[in-house]
């Protein structure tokens, strides 16, 4: 039967399992509106393409399912873009349908008309021009399969409208045939019998936990190698969550502003043990003096990461959960009590200087407001992040016991998106508690969204850490340019009102007494909540390494009499 | 140092683009890139001359990143195997009637053609290695040279042999991990 391109666009998504897509209509895919209301797909009706492009992802990551996003041509587009890097960064399986002028019209600078796989080239996995429906099943089944498999990422599909016009006899793939497109399975066993030789003669291993762990599901298999081998457990910022925090192997988040112990068991191990993660800057610190005594095996599953940033001695290409399943049945039990015992020696020292030892003081903390969240919605929560103080204070105290509930911009560190991205994880999983921590200039970037959530009822909480400055800018102001403040203090609205312009429920809390209430206040309210935290202006985070530091340079918190 | 690669990619728009681009995101220079036909209509081949300044890390990043290139297919490094490569140069050369002599024999050496033949001028075509033309060049020179275009290198292995293949977990992919410091850990 012969059917429009738009209409074959939807028949596809209903085929791929999509059940709600984050977009905006303009000229360029008004015939995909149209087609749309004829198909079983929830549309969500975002504020900014921006927003659009944040829930997909945050719907993608809550989910592990593909995310949808769309948007018209030209500045529909460009303001996908920031979002289409976001997730290209973390390696986040997300679909953007865009629409493109007519194809005859290609080239000629038409209205709207802008190069959107030009731009976004280098910003996603793959993506495709459609100047014709015939090609658009086949485009579209492959552009999923391709976000999904292997190391997952961003693609877009640039469909022509002539394309969403034109009818055609709708063919759908049975198969997806890519020439060259094979994602590495298993690592070859001779590899991985060297890696079992570096584990048998490590007296001092160290599990690097990254995000690849959560991408592959391979938390089971972890829990598995870690237990037998006696190795701890480090985690990367996307990495929480794939390991129990409660677990005694787990040590934590790693690298800039890591738990001191955790840097220093990486410091000065003698084997590594990469699980999907990519040595970015943020967790090694200054390359030439990262983990000098460590032999290092980089379990990874896409090759380019292999001696990109470090080189190691080992790289075992596979997805990760063959790789370490794999891996268990042949290496031996161990115990490396007195390995283990060292770490707890730093870490016992190190919570001598933890902000949650310190007395109240009457003022509010971050940290400590992190900890009352975990400790009221029973560290079960999905935790959506903004960028900056906020996020590294929630990274450190919202002790994650399982995966997929942990949403943050890691790789490209975008402000904007933790309440759009909570709004997504939402539609991925409408039981479950939803917070959103932003501070008050990220939240800002994104604040229209609030409506978007009152639209759809989306059920997320959202706390505004105000500090009144854009804190993280302005604690490197302090440490690395002598306290010379320069455009970091912020004049924001009034939350509350704000929230109230919007009809949702909103509170602000000043001390530290009123937090429990309020929290409890918000998860009984139905449906989007804003609680505005007054928190202390000029707080750091700590431990720190500075850009560039060795990895055990780490600055500390002030200990307290 | 500079490596030759070999790359099967699919025939379709814009995977040129997609390559030249990969190249230039991950900061390697380029020196030369010849695209054409295969013997499968869809199927381009590309040779590419690469500056790799840090040898096969170089190369190893190179194929890798080549790789995820959805419409790369076969990626080869034939820099130190065995193989013919062959660079075209068309040289338009100033040649009044009364040097046309002197041209030619120096064409022949080369054993290069003289195409086309103006009142003042001639072009030379010649085909070789990378050296072979470098040397034609240097003795054109002193003629005075007025235009020169050059095709690029192109590249195939000899027989049966076939370049290396470096990704990280292919059988034969002429990583050898020396463990030998591994015994050495305390
Ligand atoms: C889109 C974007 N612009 C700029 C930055 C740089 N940046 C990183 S953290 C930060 C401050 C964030 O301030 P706020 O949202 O108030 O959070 P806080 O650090 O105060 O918790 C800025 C400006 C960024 N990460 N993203
Ligand atoms: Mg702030």
């Amino acid at each position: 039967m012969k059917k429009t391109g738009a209409e074959i666009m939807w028949e596809c998504l209903v085929r791929e399992g999509v059940e709600v897509v984050f977009g905006y209509p303009g000229g360029a895919n008004m015939p995909i509106y149209d087609a749309m209301l004829n198909y079983p797909i929830h549309h969500v009706l975002v504020r900014h393409e921006q927003g659009g492009a944040h829930m997909a992802d945050g719907y993608a990551r809550a989910s592990g399912k593909v995310g949808v996003a769309m948007g018209t041509s030209g500045p529909g587009a460009t303001n996908l873009v920031t979002g289409i890097a976001t997730a290209m960064m973390d390696s986040s399986p997300v679909v953007f349908i865009t629409g493109q002028v007519a194809a005859h019209l290609i080239g000629g600078d038409a209205f709207q008309e802008i190069d959107v796989t030009g731009i976004t080239l280098p910003i996603t996995k793959h993506n495709y021009l459609v100047t014709r429906a015939d090609e658009i099943a086949e485009v579209v089944r492959e552009a999923f399969y391709i976000a999904r498999s292997g190391r997952p990422g961003p693609v877009l599909i640039d469909i022509c409208k002539n394309a969403q016009i034109e009818q055609t006899e709708f063919i759908y793939p049975e198969e997806v045939k890519l020439l060259g497109y094979q994602p590495p399975a298993r690592a070859p066993q001779h590899d991985l019998e060297k890696a079992v030789r570096l584990i048998e003669k490590a007296k001092r291993p160290v599990i690097l936990c990254g995000h690849g762990v959560i991408v592959s599901g391979a938390e089971e298999a972890l829990l598995h190698f870690a237990t037998k081998t006696q190795t701890p457990v480090a985690s990367t910022l996307l990495g929480l969550g794939a390991f129990p925090a409660s677990h005694p192997l787990a040590l934590g988040m790693m690298g800039m502003h890591g738990e001191a112990h955790t840097n220093l068991a990486i410091q000065n191990s003698d084997l590594i043990l990469a699980f999907g993660m990519r040595f970015d800057d943020r967790v090694t610190g200054n390359l030439k003096t990262y983990a000098p005594k460590a032999k290092k095996i980089h379990v990874e599953i896409d090759p380019s990461e292999v001696h990109k940033n470090v080189h190691v001695d080992l790289p075992l290409v596979g997805d990760l959960k063959n790789v370490v399943s794999d891996l268990v049945p042949m290496v031996d039990e161990y115990d490396h009590d007195e390995w283990l015992n060292e770490i707890n020696g730093w870490k016992s020292e190190a919570d001598e200087r933890s902000i949650m030892n310190w007395p109240e003081d009457g003022k509010l903390y971050v940290a400590h407001l992190v900890h009352d969240l975990w400790k009221a919605t029973g560290g079960g929560a999905i935790i959506t992040t903004d960028v900056g103080q906020h996020q590294m204070w929630t990274a450190q105290y919202y002790a994650l016991e399982k995966p997929n509930r942990w949403i943050t911009s890691g790789g490209s560190g975008t402000m904007g998106f933790g309440l759009p991205s909570a709004i997504g994880a939402w539609f991925a999983n409408k039981d479950q508690e939803i917070w959103a921590i932003a501070g008050d200039g990220g939240f800002q970037m994104t604040a229209a969204e609030l409506t978007t959530a009152v639209q759809e009822g989306a059920n997320v909480k959202v706390a505004i850490m105000n500090n009144n400055f854009l804190g993280m800018v302005r604690q490197w102001q302090e440490f690395f340019f002598e306290k010379r403040y320069s455009a970091v203090n912020m004049v924001s609205p009034d939350f509350v009102k704000l929230a109230d312009a919007h009809g949702v429920p909103a509170r602000r809390i000043t001390t530290r007494e009123e937090v429990d209430e309020a929290i409890q206040w918000a998860r009984q309210t139905p449906g989007p909540v804003v609680l505005e935290f007054r928190v202390e202006k000029e707080d750091a985070v700590y431990p720190m390494v500075p850009a560039g530091a060795s990895l055990d340079q780490m600055m500390r918190r002030p200990v307290r009499q | 140092m500079q490596y030759t690669f070999i790359a099967l990619v699919e025939n379709k728009p814009g995977v040129l683009n997609r390559v030249a681009s990969l190249f230039r995101r991950r900061n390697f220079n380029i020196e030369s890139l010849a695209v054409g036909r295969t013997e499968k209509p869809e199927v381009s081949r590309m040779t590419m001359v690469v500056d790799c300044p840090n040898g096969d890390m170089d190369a190893h990043k190179i194929e890798a990143n080549l790789y995820k290139l959805v419409n790369v297919i076969d990626v080869q490094d034939v820099s130190r195997q065995p193989s013919v490569t062959r660079d075209l140069a068309l040289i338009k050369v100033k040649a009044a009637p009364e040097r046309r002599a002197e041209v030619n024999s120096l064409a022949s050496i080369f054993r290069a053609r003289i195409v086309d033949v103006a009142t003042d001028s001639v072009i030379v075509e010649v085909t070789g290695t990378e050296e072979k033309i470098e040397g034609m060049v240097e003795l054109l020179r002193p003629l005075g040279i007025m235009e020169m275009v050059r095709t690029g290198q192109i590249a195939m292995t000899r027989g049966a042999n076939a370049g290396i293949r470096r990704m990280p977990g292919m059988e034969d992919n002429g990583y050898e991990y020396d463990l030998e410091a591994a015994e050495m850990l305390p």
